[in-house]
């Protein structure tokens, strides 16, 4: 089989094409044995002396001992926020900015160890953790750092001031990011912080109370407690000012309850069911890149994901089939191999409810189709997925599954794209393919959805606003626009 | 001999149209016999406003300020009729006033309240305000006609429909403002007036899953119980003032989107 070039008489020699893995080092990381809660700056013992261990998903090993704290936890790391609160708001604005600047600045030293740590706990591939996770937890620092000694030019003539004390309920999905998102902000703006991490990815927001000490962040300005949903509802009842929290709409319209009539204020970023509408016009080598990264990335973990597929019918089939042949080459294994696309799912639970939709959507008379891979035998995994024939009334169409299950649908005119893509309680994202201006500018206007992705998806920035509409949710998230839930104003 | 004065009968606003009650009661106030809108009533009125809500949206800013600003005309013309309705004159010129300058803000918004944002990255990426959709208001006892002005142009102005419940107790000036919007050019719908007992009406609106947003400015001690039923579909809720105005009192009824296009070759 081997060739001669003309010019080089050396023969080529046969190449072994077998997978070599490129596993990222994990020495990089320490992981105590068991973690307390970070409160008032130290780590203290949760009062009940309650704790569950944490595991990485990708084959269930134990990775440490973890706190839940109880309602006189949440208590006390509520108090000492509250403590910390004359000082941190009362701190030259320039001041603030500086601490913000500072944890920036470690968050992007220490990338590389916070990246391995994100992988093994949450089970995303290490290409992302370290390629876009750590790079965008450190920008939305550094961002925000920028505002706090700007808020007057935020918003002139409004006399803005900071609430006091935030209580910040976050999901597994981006763990680091997510706490990025949700302490920068609220820092920035001068209000104190209780953040509970979601139960399965505890890690790196304890490895960041670590930072938090090296950066000599006042005591008490950021407090976070572990545990599981009991412990973010005694957050949600306890003595603070907001409540944000980012995750299910279920929990979201639970919390919306909770708080009525209590005057606390409220910020949810919840699900979404985002249509990626492909026209026939689109460029679709980059729209199915468009389509894989909307739906396969972070394992389909994601709020904004593009989870059902509107493609214009003339173009469907090749689209499909343009989709399964790149579906062929993704990686799903190892979250610490360098070459890994998909990594493992996140939990058991989420597995569980993955597989009962996934089975969900046979039933209801949906083609399935996965492409060959092989899924490590340990651990929790579940192969990209599409379904194909798919109708609006099925459930693969309307629920979130927040794994990597893609539904397609098609549409013949823009009129049935904007009406099906819209025909969703939620709200959060969209993403339309085109090479028509125009048309994106009409369809951008119709989407029902806070963010749309216009010939690209699941973009993030943190100059850029992020949240939903209907029951995604309210509030911002980044961007001047992301600030505001964060302050009170003097009223007119 | 004298003449005989023609009365008014007091209807609801719905669609543009003056239905009575569909359940046939009227209860009395201000010395008139007034419709008591039902369940009914409220849910058609919710009905009228997602139909009229996406043409008014679709209007040009401009033209949406035009027709603000041809409400308070047609108050104008009848401040004498409104000064008998209300407390008097000073509430209605306010209540006039407080049009003419929400209708200067309509093509303002975009640019005060949108953006272009620096992001790391080749991509265009611009934030627009939107409106939320449908918009619920439980509008204060009183100033009557003031408060009702108040609440309902911040929600109008940025492209909402609107489902008022008018104050119980007062409710004549908000028949008399529906008459004044059913000749402003206003798409009909857009806006539409229930008048009977708040603590009947309020419930519906607040638990309606094609409700948007509600505002309970005029909510007392309803308020709680219409939070959590709006909890059902993440419903904003909007506390106002029932005698101020400011660009904070629109955007409360306004989303942002945010939209990304790749820069390129």
């Amino acid at each position: 089989m081997t060739e001669l070039s003309p010019r080089d008489p050396t023969p080529l020699l046969p190449i072994d094409w077998a997978y070599a893995a490129a596993p990222e080092s994990r020495e990089i990381v320490t992981i105590a044995e068991r973690y307390g809660l970070f409160i008032g700056g130290e780590w203290v013992e949760p009062r009940a002396g309650a704790s569950f261990t944490t595991c990485s998903p990708r084959d269930e090993e134990p990775l440490a001992e973890i706190a839940q704290a109880g309602a006189a936890d949440v208590a006390a790391a509520v108090d000492a926020a509250r403590a910390a609160f004359p000082g941190w708001s009362g701190l030259a604005g320039s001041e603030r900015a500086k601490y913000l600047f500072r944890i920036a600045r470690l968050l992007q030293e220490r990338a590389r160890e916070f990246a391995v740590l994100e992988s093994l706990n949450g089970g995303k591939p290490i290409k992302e953790s370290r390629d876009v996770d750590l790079p965008l937890a450190a920008a939305h620092f550094f961002y925000h750092a920028g505002w706090a000694d700007k808020l007057e030019y935020a918003f002139p003539n409004r006399s803005p001031r900071p609430l006091g004390v935030v209580g910040q309920i976050i999901p597994w999905n981006f763990p680091l990011l997510m706490l990025a998102w949700k302490l920068a902000p609220a820092l920035a703006a001068g209000n104190t912080a209780v953040l509970k991490p979601a139960e399965t990815t505890p890690l790196t927001a304890l490895a960041f109370c670590e930072l938090l000490l090296q950066a000599e962040l006042p005591a008490g300005v950021v407090n976070i407690i572990t545990g599981d949903g009991a412990t973010g509802a005694a957050l949600v009842e306890a003595a603070v000012d907001k409540i944000a929290f980012t995750g299910s709409t279920e929990v979201g319209k639970e919390i919306q309850r909770r708080l009525a009539g209590s005057g606390t204020r409220l910020t949810l970023e919840l699900g979404g069911k985002a249509a990626n509408i492909v026209f026939d016009d689109a460029a679709l080598d980059q729209a199915v890149e468009g389509i894989v990264n909307g739906i396969y990335f972070n394992q389909g973990h994601v709020c904004c994901a593009g989870s059902r597929l509107l493609v214009q019918e003339s173009i469907a089939e090749a689209a499909v089939e343009k989709l399964k042949q790149r579906m062929a080459s993704l990686r799903v294994g190892d979250p610490l191999d360098k070459n890994t696309d998909v990594g493992a799912i996140n939990s058991r639970a989420q597995l569980t409810k993955i597989e009962q939709l996934v089975a969900a959507g046979s039933a209801e008379g949906a083609d399935i189709y996965q492409p060959p891979c092989r899924l490590p035998e340990k651990g929790y995994w579940f192969a990209p997925t599409v379904f194909t024939n798919v109708a609006q009334s099925h459930r693969i169409a309307r629920e979130e599954i927040f794994g990597p299950v893609l539904a397609v649908l098609t549409f013949r005119t823009p009129q049935e794209a904007v009406e099906k893509a819209n025909n969703t309680p939620y709200g959060l994202s969209a993403g339309v393919w085109t090479e028509k201006g125009s048309r994106i500018l009409w369809m951008a206007e119709r989407l029902r959805a806070g963010v749309v992705w216009a010939n690209t998806f699941n973009r993030f920035d943190p100059a850029s606003p992020f949240g939903g509409y209907k029951e995604s949710g309210f509030g911002r998230e980044g961007g001047r626009h992301g600030l505001e839930p964060y302050l009170a104003f003097e009223s007119a | 001999m004298a003449r005989l004065p023609v009365r008014k009968t007091y209807k609801l606003f719905i669609g543009g149209a003056f239905p009575r009650s569909e359940s046939g009661r009227t209860y009395g106030a201000q010395g008139c016999n007034v419709a008591r809108a039902s369940r009914k009533d409220a849910r058609d009125a919710v009905s009228a406003a997602r139909a009229a809500q996406p043409r008014w949206a679709a209007q040009s800013a401009y033209n949406r300020g035009q027709v603000l600003y041809r409400i308070a005309e047609m108050m104008e013309a009848r401040t004498a009729e409104f000064a008998g309705l209300s407390s008097g004159r000073d509430e209605v010129e306010r209540s006039i006033d407080r049009w003419v300058w929400y209708a200067g803000f309509a093509d303002k918004l975009s640019q005060l309240l949108g953006s272009a944002n620096p992001v790391a990255g080749p991509y265009f990426n611009f934030s627009v305000p939107e409106p939320t959709g449908v918009v619920a208001i439980v509008a204060p006892e009183e100033p009557a006609l003031l408060g009702l002005v108040s609440r309902i142009a911040p929600a109008l102005v940025g492209g909402n429909a609107v489902v008022a419940i008018a104050s119980e107790g007062a409710p004549l000036a908000a028949i008399e403002l529906a008459e004044a919007l059913a000749t402003s050019d206003l798409p009909g719908g857009a806006v539409n007036l229930l008048t009977g007992q708040r603590a009947e009406l309020a419930p519906w609106l607040a638990s309606h899953m094609d409700v948007n947003a509600i505002d309970l400015t005029g909510a007392g001690g309803l308020a709680p119980a219409l939070e959590r039923a709006g909890a059902d579909n993440v419903k904003r809720v909007v506390h106002g003032a029932a005698d101020s105005q400011g660009l904070a009192e629109i955007s409360a009824f306004l989303e942002l989107k945010t939209v990304w296009h790749p820069i390129g070759l």
